[in-house]
């Protein structure tokens, strides 16, 4: 059986093997452990009772039905919530999201009450209960038009000084912009002068979500002394510093702790449930489960919607001379992590090219909508889908051939990117040819006649990673030899535990799945900034590997302490007798990452080094168009990736696979409709995510020969990098297969009908 | 308004007190401690939920506790042999094919799977892809899967737990 596999693995080589994920047998006998289905003796159940304005005043709160229920415990609003957190305002970039509303409504579905009881369904019940009243206020929904601060989401904007890289940001008055990002490379109105060529257009991308199968949960214990949550997180040392910094009390007096996660995406980051689960479990005293329905997700945290306008200059020979970018990224009613998507995605949305001439203007701002976050890259996805799409447009415009003109313009090794920073282990030409390769590029395709056309496109991008991010991990070995791993990075199913195991395995010479992982507890488990981004295997994977590396060298110390000879190879049990006698002690490891970085220049945005290392991704996509119905098929789906060296094949297949296919949702029919604030389909029933039928059927994943010089073993992140082409290759392939161009996702086949009867002089009528 | 329901679970004789509204999967995870059958959309509509009622897939979140007065009901957690603990072939070729990520979902895609090789031992693949796709992974493993079942027919066909 495939269990034995793991047992008999061999000692040696332990990265760069397929091996299965520890958790395997766990997670096929249902017996996986998720926040979600927890319990704790004596817990009470909360109910969000939510917003139905978009913005308002609050006027009052009538909650004397929902306190008669029988078996309802309490009813909590914010009043009760200042009672005990005198200033309940959160949030990794602002601290401008409050515990339950205060005063005003920000968004249709924001928490203003709360109901307790033991069993959920009287609270439930309860909470539909409770009438609140609203002045309501003017409100704002459209990233662009919301720029011109007609209408305030906010009076004043309460920036948090969290990261080191936003630390320019100050409080502002009469405005929704949260963060705008500027880069500013060479002279772009002068390069779009002289140019030969210049093309402008402009893309947006819609509404989407993460909808994680394992809704959000978090449950809170809270007495005097401390603090323990147990919570779907994806960053359980940012959740314990926000928490603490909301109670005032030292980190020591909090503790997170994060079993597996059913599904993250981003949207389990940084700080969610677990300040009103807190602040419920210090008003009622008890234990308090704060665990949302698959419906509720739509309102607590989205992908950014975006509108990117692009403009390139490209001179006679094809050459791109000047690119300017202006992105609106529509952060809804509270920052979240939006100002920090606005410039980390700035840094590279001139895309994977070499131009001399860079002007990028990307602006965070506020409406009245659930609030947006990160949502598996970062805003990278919407900002490819916008210029890869520009770029084929341009070359058809030219009669060049798309991939050549790519080809041409691409950021070569050594050469300086936008920022500054001169490129390094980034196989841009490598994805991007391996794509063209498999889909026969040189030869013609077969386009079908009759009503189904065909076509093919194909698209590249490059990341740069969050930066400067720090990571902590500690080794304990135990008398009999026995090894153990410290780590805060959650694995939500990225097989991060499985990695880090094959790290220490690899360091320590000793098979991977021996190795214990301990669960995520911020009690044992050192910092870590948090499982994004693809960071966890490059930073985490160098804190691991360092401490691995500094057990190593303690074991080597205690050979040396007890007499043993240079270059002994002791059994560790042995050596441990030696030392005390019997089978006692331990040698603890310790290992800590944070990669060099200059901070961006405020006023030009250009810095040295921006990022320790390149995400590179191609995509290719040959389709089918019914142009009777507009109805596409994807034929095939080719994703390439440069991930450096990958340390477990496997996982990586199935992180690029699954990456490819949730972004092939958001390409192809996910879309949050919203109507005037309020979401009309926040359901499964009505928000169709992808199933077994939506796989092409045929989808190829490869990562190119490469290393990352300075990577743990050769290795970098891949979590997000075969999210980031698809779209805009689908989309280049719809209008070489039918001849419309689309700037909107979702490519629903209303959308391509529409395209195609407008081109042809016959529009249909308005949508609404 | 509590009622007293007695039916067959995982091959043992249990009974348990229940209100009218209270759906399969509450009753599981509450009386008995399993948590293989989870809620995700709560709407019969993911999968996550999957319990078989009288060998029959059902969605745990819609199917009412009541309805299990007298049933036999069998869930993810009792596939392994209950003597060797050894997986089922289901769930070893889960393991084999990496047909997982997160893991949330397995449950119910084991079961499925479990319910299309009883019905269809040698499924080809639209077989399979119709057959599952009530079923939902936002990891989307479904490639994994689709080998996860075509590995599973094998080992049960060679008919020994390999």
């Amino acid at each position: 059986m495939a269990t034995n596999t793991m047992q008999d693995a061999p000692v040696g080589a332990q990265v760069g093997r397929s091996l299965p994920r520890l958790e395997a047998r766990d997670k096929v006998t249902g017996r996986a452990e998720y926040t979600h289905t927890m319990r704790l003796p004596g817990m009470l159940h909360a109910k969000i009772f939510r917003s139905t304005v978009a913005h308002g005043r609050i006027r009052s709160i009538d909650t004397s039905a929902a306190k008669n229920v029988p078996g309802v415990h309490r009813v909590v609003t914010s009043e009760d919530v200042r009672k005990v957190i005198p200033a309940p305002y959160y949030g990794p970039a602002f601290h401008d999201q409050p515990i339950l509303a205060i005063d005003k409504v920000h968004y249709v579905g924001e928490p203003v009450a709360v109901v307790l009881a033991a069993d959920p369904h009287v609270a439930e019940e309860a909470a539909q209960l409770i009438v609140a009243e609203y002045e309501e206020l003017p409100a704002i929904f459209d990233e662009v038009e919301a720029a011109d601060n007609k209408t305030l989401v906010h009076e004043e904007l309460k920036p948090a000084g969290t990261f080191a890289d936003l630390k320019h940001l100050k409080g502002r008055k009469g405005t929704n912009i949260a963060l705008d990002f500027k880069l500013r490379r060479g002279d772009v109105d002068k390069a779009f002068a002289e140019a030969a060529h210049v093309f402008e257009h402009t893309f947006r991308t819609q509404k989407v979500l993460h909808l994680a199968l394992e809704p959000f949960a978090s449950i809170a214990d809270w007495n005097e002394r401390g603090v323990t949550i147990y919570s779907a997180s994806q960053g359980p040392s940012f959740v314990r510093t926000e928490i603490a910094r909301l109670l005032g009390w030292p980190e020591n007096r909090v503790r997170i702790k994060v079993p597996y996660l059913g599904g993250g995406f981003g949207s389990k980051l940084y700080i969610k449930m677990e300040a009103l689960a807190t602040a419920l479990s210090m008003i009622a005293r008890r234990p308090v489960k704060v665990a949302l329905t698959m419906e509720e997700q739509f309102y607590t945290i989205t992908r950014h919607p975006s509108t990117f306008r692009i403009k390139t200059g490209v001179d006679k020979s094809g050459r791109i001379t000047a690119r300017k970018c202006e992105v609106y990224w529509n952060g809804g009613a509270y920052a979240d992590v939006g100002p920090r998507v606005t410039q980390k995605s700035g840094f590279t949305a001139s895309g994977p090219y070499d131009i001399d001439n860079v002007w990028v203007d990307s602006y965070a701002l506020y409406t009245n909508l659930p609030p947006a976050g990160a949502l598996r890259g970062f805003g990278i996805p919407q900002l490819v889908w916008g210029y890869e799409s520009h770029t084929d447009m341009i070359a058809r415009a030219l009669k060049l051939d798309p991939l050549e003109f790519r080809r041409k313009n691409l950021l070569r090794e050594g050469r300086p990117h936008a920022t500054g920073q001169v490129v390094q282990d980034a196989k841009l030409e490598a994805v991007l040819d391996r794509v063209a390769e498999r889909l026969n590029w040189g030869k013609p395709l077969e386009r079908g006649n009759g009503a189904v056309r065909r076509g093919r496109g194909v698209a590249f991008a490059i990341k740069a990673v969050i930066s400067p991010t720090t990571s902590v991990a500690n080794i304990t070995i135990a008398a009999d030899g026995s090894t153990t791993l410290y780590c805060g990075t959650v694995d939500m199913g990225q097989g991060s535990d499985t990695a880090m195991a094959q790290i220490v395995g690899e360091v320590l010479d000793i098979p991977a799945q021996s190795v214990r992982i301990v669960p995520r507890d911020t009690d044992v488990t050192p910092y870590d900034m948090g499982t994004l981004g693809s960071r966890s295997l490059f930073h985490m994977g160098h804190a691991v590997r360092l401490a691995a590396q500094d057990a190593r060298d303690k074991i080597k110390a205690m050979a040396r302490d007890v007499g043993e000879p240079e270059g002994s190879n002791i059994p560790l049990p042995e050596l441990f007798k030696k030392k005390y006698g019997m089978q006692a002690g331990n040698i603890v490891g310790t290992g800590t990452y944070k990669p060099d970085y200059v901070p961006p220049d405020p006023a030009t945005g250009l810095t040295p080094n921006v990022t320790p290392f390149w995400m590179c991704a191609a995509s290719g996509a040959e389709v089918e168009v019914d142009t009777e119905t507009g109805h596409v098929r994807i034929a095939r789906l080719i994703t390439v990736v440069d991930c450096g060296r990958p340390l477990n094949p496997k996982i990586v297949e199935t992180q690029i696979s699954g990456a490819a296919l949730m972004q092939l949702g958001f390409t192809m029919f996910e879309k949050m409709h919203i109507d005037a604030g309020q979401v009309t389909n926040a359901s499964l029933a009505d928000y169709k995510i992808p199933g077994m039928l939506d796989v092409p059927r045929v989808m190829e994943n490869e990562t190119v020969d490469a290393q990352q010089s300075n990577g743990p073993f050769g290795a970098k992140g891949v979590g997000e990098t075969a999210t980031f082409c698809v779209s805009p290759a689908i989309a280049n392939a719809i209008e070489d297969a039918c001849g419309v161009r689309l700037t909107s996702l979702p490519l629903n086949a209303e959308a391509v009908f529409r395209a195609l009867r407008a081109k042809a002089n016959t529009p249909l009528g308005d949508e609404e | 308004m509590t009622r007293t329901i007695s039916f067959t679970l995982n091959g043992e004789k249990v009974a348990a007190e229940i209100k009218p509204h209270h759906n399969l999967v509450e009753l599981l995870q509450r009386d008995f401690n399993l948590m293989g059958a989870r809620e995700s959309c709560g709407q019969g509509l993911c999968g996550c939920c999957t319990v078989l009622v009288n060998g029959a897939a059902v969605s745990g979140c819609l199917y009412l506790a009541a309805f299990v007065d007298g049933a036999e009901v069998t869930t993810v957690e009792s596939l392994a042999d209950p003597s060797t603990h050894n997986l089922n072939p289901v769930q070893e070729a889960f393991i084999e094919a990496g047909a997982f990520q997160c893991g949330y979902c397995t449950p119910g895609f084991v079961l499925m799977t479990t319910q299309l090789l009883d019905a269809h031992p040698d499924p080809d693949e639209d077989q399979i892809r119709h057959y599952l796709s009530g079923n939902l992974c936002r990891c989307g493993a479904y490639p994994e899967i689709v080998n996860a079942v075509k590995i599973a027919a094998r080992k049960r066909k060679a008919g020994a737990p390999a």
